[in-house]
């Protein structure tokens, strides 16, 4: 049997202290020691970004973190996004049909979760970098980049229209990359 | 789940732990700053580890001190998000700071650190495969067979160095200081990468890097141009790294360093030496971008076809040279990492 070691993580606010193989990634101790499966593994290899989670306060690719390198660190997966009510990035999400298969998803909103409380106001070509870590195969990423726009008009406390229609089927104007 | 082999964890917490542990066993002893890429080597298992030495909780090692008047010094364990967000590196080292900003994406630069960076593993398409791939081909040289698969027949291995702020810092001139058991010594950084893509770099096992140090930054004018097929995440297919300086009207000083197409960053010394005494004209450039074109000698090893990626060599020297002129783009402009740069002020 491989060693374990035991370590005390703050994971969405709340202490845990969890004997998990010495060897595990972030992301197996999220998922496999704590039970939140909301984080997912994709590649493993930090190409797709899936597995992304909140490291104080900055987005990180959690199968790329060796779990005790971050004991004592302040954690945030999708799980803790929910307050008493939605996320504004959940109800975007949800409302704009931003999520197809959904296995991206828990990592777009925590990349894009810590791109709105950095940038309040971000530009559409803010939003594309801020996410150009995190693929989707299904979206074609319009609707998730109106989604993020929208949830941070919300977080701005604008009445946060929901945006034209006719956008959602547009091409993304702002040509992100060359 | 892709699960890391075990290991025995350090977590070192001064430099002096760190060193002394990697002189215990530097053969079995890998060193983690980021992870980014060791992770993934040991993951797929192109490279092993009996101990791993964490840098992460070591004092002094991450931070960014001085000023481009008098020279800034990065410490080795300095994010390559830190970099992005220090407003005098950008003002000083406009190169550097932009081929920072062109590696991987968002999620990686805030894991990613410099010192990572420069010391990244090389790279070849028959190595960054999975095990099952690689072990069907026999493995080749890099690992434990005995053939090149890109140059069979060839007593050597040609992976590409892959770092984008190596060619850049190359350009500018910066130093590296190396620290092991025996003390400290500081090599220019072009001195720390090896013709060889096994043992790609010169610095002994023993050693690790803790600070990377830029000089004045003076009147010099730096970029940094990248080729890659996507407009993120992606590793460079080249990397054009340019510093010069013009004394009235004329290139008193140049350097041009290529990465991606060979084992180390390729100094471009007669395209450098093309422009000395000389005022930008297109004509100048153009002929130097020519001559950028003999040093690069990438085999059919990475992304894109080979006869291309040569050609481009030739366009990004042109591009690169015709920027820091002042000169229209001739193409549309690429995008070398603008994006990263508006998000991280
Ligand atoms: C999907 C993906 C895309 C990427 N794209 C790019 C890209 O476009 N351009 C690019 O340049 N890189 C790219 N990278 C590689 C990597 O993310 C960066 O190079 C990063 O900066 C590496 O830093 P790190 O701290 O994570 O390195 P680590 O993984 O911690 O270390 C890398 C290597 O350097 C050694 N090392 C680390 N620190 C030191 C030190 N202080 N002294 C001595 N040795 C040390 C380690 O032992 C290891 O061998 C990519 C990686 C991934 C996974
Ligand atoms: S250049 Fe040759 S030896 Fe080196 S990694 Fe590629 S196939 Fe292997």
């Amino acid at each position: 049997m491989s060693e374990h070691v035991t370590a005390t993580y703050r994971v969405n606010s709340e202490g845990r202290t969890i004997a998990h193989p010495a060897h595990h990634t972030l992301l197996e101790v999220l998922r496999e020691a704590c039970g939140l499966t909301g984080t997912k593994h994709g590649c493993e290899l930090g190409e797709c970004g899936t597995c992304t989670v909140l490291i104080d306060g900055e987005p990180q690719l959690s199968c790329l973190v060796l779990a005790r390198e971050v004991e004592g660190a302040a954690i945030d997966t999708v799980e803790g996004l929910e307050g008493r009510d939605l996320h504004p990035l959940q109800k975007t999400f949800a409302d704009l049909g931003a999520a197809q298969c959904g296995y991206c998803t828990p990592g777009i909103l925590m990349a894009a979760k810590a791109l709105i409380e950095r940038k309040p106001t971000p530009t559409r070509a803010d939003v594309c970098e801020a996410l150009s870590g995190n693929l989707c195969r299904c979206t074609g990423y319009i609707k998730i980049i109106e989604a993020v726009e929208w949830a941070a008009a919300l977080c701005r406390g604008e009445s946060g229209a929901r945006p034209a229609d006719a956008s959602l089927y547009g091409v993304c104007k702002e040509k992100p990359h060359g | 789940m892709m699960r890391l082999p075990t290991f025995t964890y350090v977590g070192a917490k001064t430099l002096e732990d760190a060193v002394t542990a990697l002189a215990d066993d530097p053969e079995g002893t890998r060193l983690v700053a980021g992870g980014t890429d060791l992770w993934p080597n040991l993951k797929r298992r192109h490279q092993g580890a009996r101990s791993v030495v964490g840098l992460r909780r070591v004092a002094g090692l991450r931070g960014i001190t001085g000023d481009p008047a008098a020279g800034v010094t990065i410490g080795a364990m300095t994010t390559l998000t830190d970099i992005l967000r220090c407003p005098m590196l950008r003002d000083g080292y406009p190169g550097f700071v932009r081929a920072v900003a062109s590696i991987s994406s968002p999620v990686l630069r805030n894991m990613g650190t410099l010192g990572g960076n420069l010391c990244l593993d090389t790279r070849c398409t028959y190595y960054n495969q999975n095990e099952e791939w690689r072990q069907s081909i026999g493995y080749c040289m890099k690992e434990v067979g005995d053939t090149c698969w890109v140059a069979p027949g060839s007593p050597r291995c040609w992976a590409v160095q892959a770092s984008d702020s190596a060619p850049a810092l190359c350009s500018l001139d910066a130093h590296v200081v190396l620290h092991s058991t025996a003390g400290e010594r500081v090599i220019p950084i072009a001195d720390l990468y090896n013709d060889d893509g096994i043992v790609y770099l010169t610095k002994s096992r023993t050693e690790i890097l803790t600070e990377i140090r830029l000089g004045p930054a003076g009147a010099r004018r730096s970029t940094y141009w990248k080729l890659r097929r996507r407009g993120s995440i992606d590793f460079p297919v080249l990397g054009v790294g340019v510093a010069l300086e013009l004394d009235g009207g004329t290139v008193s000083s140049a350097k041009i360093h290529l990465g991606a197409v060979h084992s180390f960053p390729v100094a471009a010394t007669a395209a450098a030496a093309h422009l000395l005494g000389k005022s930008l004209t297109e004509d100048v450039i153009a002929e130097a971008a020519e001559l950028a074109k003999d040093p690069a000698s990438p085999l059919d090893n990475t992304d894109f076809t080979l006869q291309w990626r040569r050609r481009m060599v030739g366009s990004y020297v042109d591009g690169a040279l015709r920027e820091l002129a002042g000169l229209p783009p001739k193409a549309t402009p690429s995008v070398h990492g603008e994006g990263a740069l508006a998000l991280e002020v």
